[in-house]
């Protein structure tokens, strides 16, 4: 909302400046967001005198000595008919930028040199009078700032008005805050052009008077409709004082009848449309639904197809106006126009948005009108635009104003425990100035009891509870004069949700392990089968939810290999979007996702280049984020099948995998890997029916502590160790060989390693050797060599008749 | 060899000795050297012993004290450079002190994590707990629970992204109703989580954002409690400084408020940064709405409680000087690496 400081003024005669309304309305109101001295590019002209001046003949010259505080006199050549020594004129220094754009420059004309410039009220942008300068009546001394002499200095207020509160959205609005704040009483801002009062002849469906018909046929749509027929208008440009206040608001000038419109728009917060009478078929005015397949062309030249939810106003033959919105472009008032239609109404807010989203055509009318006007404020605001187009434009009113609709009922009255004001403010407020507060924002307080009984005004269409009047009380006595003190506090009866803790502990190892977090979006490519389709997206190319968080780290993975980034390790913990196609809703699942490639380290001058991530690299992170993510239990990785290199399984359950990540990536990218793990769900079902809890005031018990680490005794006698090379065939699985050496290891055996794999000369073809080595230890006593070679012995012999698997001889 | 010939062989090795000693540079060469001054079978000493046998008899004890002598200082020196050696090698080689360190890749927390992290345990320390909720939300949840009217415009401030009949939230808050319904008061709770709003992917908003939650009910709630709670966190946040509220409206709160703190660029006087302001928003916040504790079950007149949200990107933002928030979901490695700690 676009607020001019001195049409405020004009509401609430206050003395405050601009800065101190911004600081008022801001702490108490709304927040002003904008704050623009208008007429800032005249900042640096002033006033000066002439002291001399000489024509040249037989030009239209004249060259003066000007005055412009500076002390010393300055010449100034001037081009105007009317310069008079000892008058005073707005002043140009050479250097000052005019608002046309140009630079004042010193340059030397006839031999003189000209210092400046004496300005006409057109080169002020002040209006067309370019015929002379302008000459000012002031006794302001030489070198005054021009601002400070001439009334141009409005300034701008922009209020960020929330919705609740569509009565800030007037001049009349605001100025009723400031004169509560300021105690400064309201006027009557167009006292000077108000009409004698003009009577409302009213019926609930039709009424007529000055030769039009009213007619409401959809009171739902429009609960009220006033209407009045002036006769005789000129239509011309606005008077200065009107185009003024339409311009500081924010809306170009466009006639004296549109303008007055807007006036009343922006001052009093009523929408109002003028419609040439002389264009509505039997000078008739109907309120009705659209018809099927009805049309209009509105005001803006577009063409638009009606429905029937949509409310019309329409003359006996024609659409005429899309009630609340916008105007027919057939109806318009043009130059020619000499008599008026006006029309004040009050269409349903509900009604009015649904139209203008179905539309998609929002205005100022439509604005105040879905948020709610003063129901009560129709009257008062068809008298001031009658007595301010008569003033503006001519004519006179006939037949009156024209009332179709039912006058709105009272607010309801809300009650106020001032104990209540206490509980929830945390502080006294005495009843006088809970009482001090509310009237003077126009709420009716009486006392009832222990508690008052308050009554909105008409504007206030969202003070229905208790709380509303609260807030009315905390923000007229001020936020920052409320007490901020800190009491002792309860403990919560909420557990940190495990999820929160998990994806916590996940992050450390990752971040441990080198990688880098990332928080990349959702959004992906993929396909209505199997991707939730995001019913509005943004972007077409990506209208999906992912359903694998390593979706979102390919596309960020690949987004770096353009760069000519291959150094790659990166992570998100983040919710996939599962179930569709799977009958039962989205399933939202909170998962990580790690996706690497690139240098195994960072290059180091002793050791060589680094190799590649690989695989082992990739299955020994799995290895260490799926111990963090699931604490105490046991983490496997399966050799996958179905393109997985492996499935992680913690404990029984499948929790996700290592796969290879397939890329868009240039020929000298190493491969991207991947893991993927299920940390757990985020249930999407209600917690409780609505209006309901599930606790019934209980605390749910508490969860029982993660299974502690326990304590292994630290050997107390040597290892023993030896190794063992094998042939494994190609085909068979080294953990089927550690089966074994398992299995037939004994219970002295305390680990079992792998420590090379070899492929070559010595090893025969479809065979490899893998070298383990084996660590006994007997809890009490030094293993014996024969003890040891025993169990070699042994070992050999079982892997020779259950795997046939031998040794590799040297 | 006679006594004088004895006497200049073995000043001749006294002499040699020790440089020879020196020269041995590794254990290898301590070794040579040593087989060739005291070597037992073909050591130039151990020529000098044979050569003792054949002088005169009168002549043998002097040249053998000699000889004695020698051998003794020459292995008195091999010991001592032995020591030295072996010191060496366990050192190793000599290094350039100046030549690089290994390092290994070093990990990186986004940072609208590292601001969620911050505010999280700062809270933490004021009793509150970490809880979440589903991003893909019930309607009523996001919109209904929390007391936004039907087909209104307080719906415009949230251009919701739709998902058949879910959306998604377009806020934290509905873990707020969620929380209510499951636990009962006392409630301190923090929710993060990323939101999501119909806006247009561009330097100042996305479509995906995270968003802090706050929520307190109990008994004797009230917003003094909210106005020091809040300030309090905003002076471990930023440091020492000051807060202001400002009325606001969310259909959730009431009475709501806008919380502002002390422009960090110019401490208040008013730059570009704060539009001449001297505050800078922070977060929304205020009493939760009694309707709001109704819909989730909960006694709106015996309980009262403060909620507030505030937006951690904008945060990371400012205090790292980020011009665009694209840059937050582009993922350059390049950029993730600045976050080193």
């Amino acid at each position: 909302m676009n607020l001019s400081h001195e049409w405020l003024k004009a509401f609430v005669p206050h003395t405050l400046a601009a800065e101190q309304v911004r600081d008022l309305l801001t702490a108490h109101v709304a927040t002003v967001e904008g704050f623009e001295r208008l007429r800032a590019d005249l900042a640096p002209f002033v006033v000066a005198r002439v002291v001399e001046t000489e024509k040249v003949p037989d030009t239209k010259l004249s060259f003066n000595k000007v005055d412009d505080g500076s002390g010393t006199l300055l010449e100034v050549v001037c081009g105007a008919p009317n310069v008079t020594a000892g008058a005073v004129y707005p002043f140009a220094r050479s250097g000052t930028m005019m608002p046309a754009g140009f630079k004042i420059e010193k340059k030397k004309i006839r031999g003189f040199t000209s210092n400046g410039m004496l300005c006409s009220a057109a080169e002020l942008g002040l209006g067309e009078d370019h015929a002379g300068i302008l000459e000012l009546t002031t006794d302001a001394a030489p070198g005054t700032p021009l601002l400070e002499v001439l009334p141009l200095g409005d300034v701008r207020l922009v209020l960020d008005v929330l919705p609740n509160r569509p009565d800030l959205l007037s001049h009349l609005g605001v100025a009723r805050e400031l004169s509560a704040l300021t105690g400064v009483p309201m006027v009557n801002p167009d006292a000077a052009h108000a009409a004698p009062v003009v009577d409302v002849t009213r019926d609930a469906r039709e009424v007529r008077g000055g030769g039009a018909t009213v007619r409401l046929e959809d009171a739902d749509g429009c609960p009220q409709y006033l209407g009045a027929v002036i006769r005789g208008i000129t239509v011309a440009p606005s008077p200065a004082w009107l185009r003024e206040r339409v311009e500081a608001a924010g809306v170009r000038s466009i006639n004296n009848v549109v303008d007055v419109t807007n006036a009343i728009l922006h001052g009093l917060g009523q929408p109002m449309h003028a419609f040439d009478l002389g264009t509505l078929a039997e000078q008739t005015v109907v309120i009705r639904r659209a018809r099927a397949g009805e049309k209009i062309r509105t005001l803006d030249g577009v063409e638009r197809a009606l429905t029937p939810e949509m409310t019309m106003i329409a003359d006996a033959t024609h659409s005429i106006a899309v009630a609340g919105v916008m105007g027919g472009e057939n109806t318009e008032v043009k130059g020619t126009t000499t008599d008026l239609f006006l029309e004040v109404a009050y269409f349903d807010p509900r009604r009015t948005r649904k139209t203008r989203r179905a539309l998609g055509l929002s205005t100022d009318a439509s604005y105040r009108f879905e948020r709610g006007i003063d129901p009560a404020g129709l009257v008062s605001a068809m008298r001031a635009a009658i007595g301010m187009i008569i003033a503006v434009a001519g004519g006179r009113v006939d037949g009156g104003i024209l009332g179709v609709g039912a006058e709105p009922a009272p607010r309801s009255a809300v009650a106020l425990r001032p104990s209540r004001v206490r509980t929830v403010l945390g502080a006294e407020v005495s009843l006088a100035l809970i009482t001090q507060y509310l009237t003077s924002v126009g709420f009716a307080v009486q006392p009832a009891g222990e508690a008052l009984t308050v009554t909105p005004p008409s504007w206030r269409n969202d003070v229905t509870r208790e709380v509303d009047l609260i807030e009315e009380v905390a923000r007229l006595h001020g936020y920052d004069k409320l007490p901020d003190t800190i009491e002792a506090y309860r403990p919560t009866t909420v557990p940190d949700h495990p999820l929160y803790l998990t994806g916590r502990r996940v992050r450390d190892a990752l971040v441990g392990a080198g990688l880098a977090e990332v928080r990349p979006m959702p959004f992906v490519k993929g396909d209505d089968a199997s991707h939730w389709r995001v019913t509005n997206p943004l972007a077409d190319d990506e209208p999906h939810l992912r359903t694998t968080i390593l979706e979102s780290l390919a596309r960020r993975a690949e987004y770096n290999l353009t760069r000519m980034l291959g150094d790659i390790r990166m992570f998100e913990v983040g919710s996939v979007f599962l179930g569709k196609g799977k009958g039962q809703g989205v399933l939202e699942e909170v998962r990580v996702g790690v996706l690497m490639m690139g240098a195994r380290h960072p290059q180091h001058f002793a050791d060589g280049a680094p190799a590649a991530i690989d695989a082992w690299d990739v299955k020994g992170l799995a290895e260490r984020v799926a111990r963090a993510a699931f604490p105490g239990v046991a983490v496997t990785l399966v050799p996958g099948d179905d393109g997985a290199l492996w499935t992680i399984a913690a404990g029984e359950r499948v929790v996700g995998a290592v796969t290879r990540v397939a890329l868009d990536a240039p020929v000298w990218a190493t491969p991207a890997f991947g893991v993927e793990l299920t940390l757990g769900e985020m249930p999407l079902a209600y917690v409780a029916k609505p209006r309901t809890s599930a606790h019934a005031g209980v605390r749910p018990p508490m969860a029982p502590p993660a299974p502690a680490v326990r304590y292994t005794p630290l050997p107390v006698t040597p290892a023993a160790a030896f190794d063992l090379a094998l042939l494994v065939p190609d085909a068979m699985r080294a953990a089927e060989v550690e089966r074994v050496l398992r299995t037939s290891g004994g219970d002295m055996l305390e680990s079992l390693v792998v420590f090379d794999e070899f492929r070559g000369a010595g090893v025969p073809d479809g065979m490899r050797s893998i070298a383990w080595r084996l660590t006994f230890r007997h809890p009490e006593r030094t293993l014996r060599d024969k003890e040891i070679d025993g169990r070699r012995s042994q070992l050999l012999k079982s892997l020779e008749n259950q795997l046939g698997v031998k040794p590799r001889t040297a | 060899m006679t006594l004088d010939e004895f006497r200049s062989a073995a000043e001749s090795l006294r002499r040699d000795g020790p440089a020879q000693v020196a020269a041995a540079g590794t254990l290898d060469a301590w070794t040579e050297a040593r087989n060739h001054l005291v070597g037992r079978t073909s050591g130039r000493l151990s020529e000098l012993m044979t050569a003792l046998g054949t002088l005169p008899k009168e002549d043998r004890r002097e040249a053998g004290l000699l000889a004695n002598s020698v051998k003794q200082e020459l292995e008195a020196l091999l010991d001592a450079r032995h020591v030295e050696l072996l010191r060496a090698q366990q050192q190793g080689p000599s290094i350039d002190p100046t030549m690089p360190g290994r390092a290994d890749w070093q990990g990186t927390v986004h940072p609208v994590s590292l601001v969620i992290d911050e505010v999280v345990d700062i809270f933490r320390e004021l009793g509150f707990t970490i809880a979440l909720g589903p991003e893909a939300e019930h309607p009523w949840y996001n919109f209904g629970a929390l007391n936004f009217p039907a087909d209104h415009p307080a719906m415009d401030l949230h251009d919701t992204l739709y998902l058949d009949d879910l959306v998604l939230r377009t806020h934290t808050s509905p873990v707020q109703v969620r929380t209510l319904q499951q636990y009962p008061p006392p409630i301190r709770i923090l929710a993060p989580g990323n939101v999501y709003r119909a806006d247009p992917f561009d330097a100042s908003h996305a479509p995906m954002f995270a968003q802090v939650e706050g929520l307190v009910v109990d008994e004797g709630i009230t917003f003094a409690d909210l106005k020091a709670t809040l300030t309090r966190f905003a002076n471990r946040f930023f440091g020492e400084t000051k807060t202001r509220f400002r009325p606001s409206y969310f259909p959730f709160t009431e009475p709501s408020a806008e919380m502002d703190v002390l422009c960090g660029v110019c401490k208040g006087s008013g730059c570009p940064v704060c539009k001449h302001s001297g505050w800078v928003e922070i977060l929304g916040s205020g009493m939760v709405h009694p309707a709001v504790l109704e819909n989730a079950g909960i006694d709106s007149e015996k309980y009262t409680g403060w909620a507030f949200g505030m937006g951690p990107a904008r945060t990371a933002l400012a205090r790292h000087g980020i011009p665009d928030i694209r840059i937050l979901y582009d993922s350059d490695v390049r950029f993730l690496e600045q976050f080193a700690r």
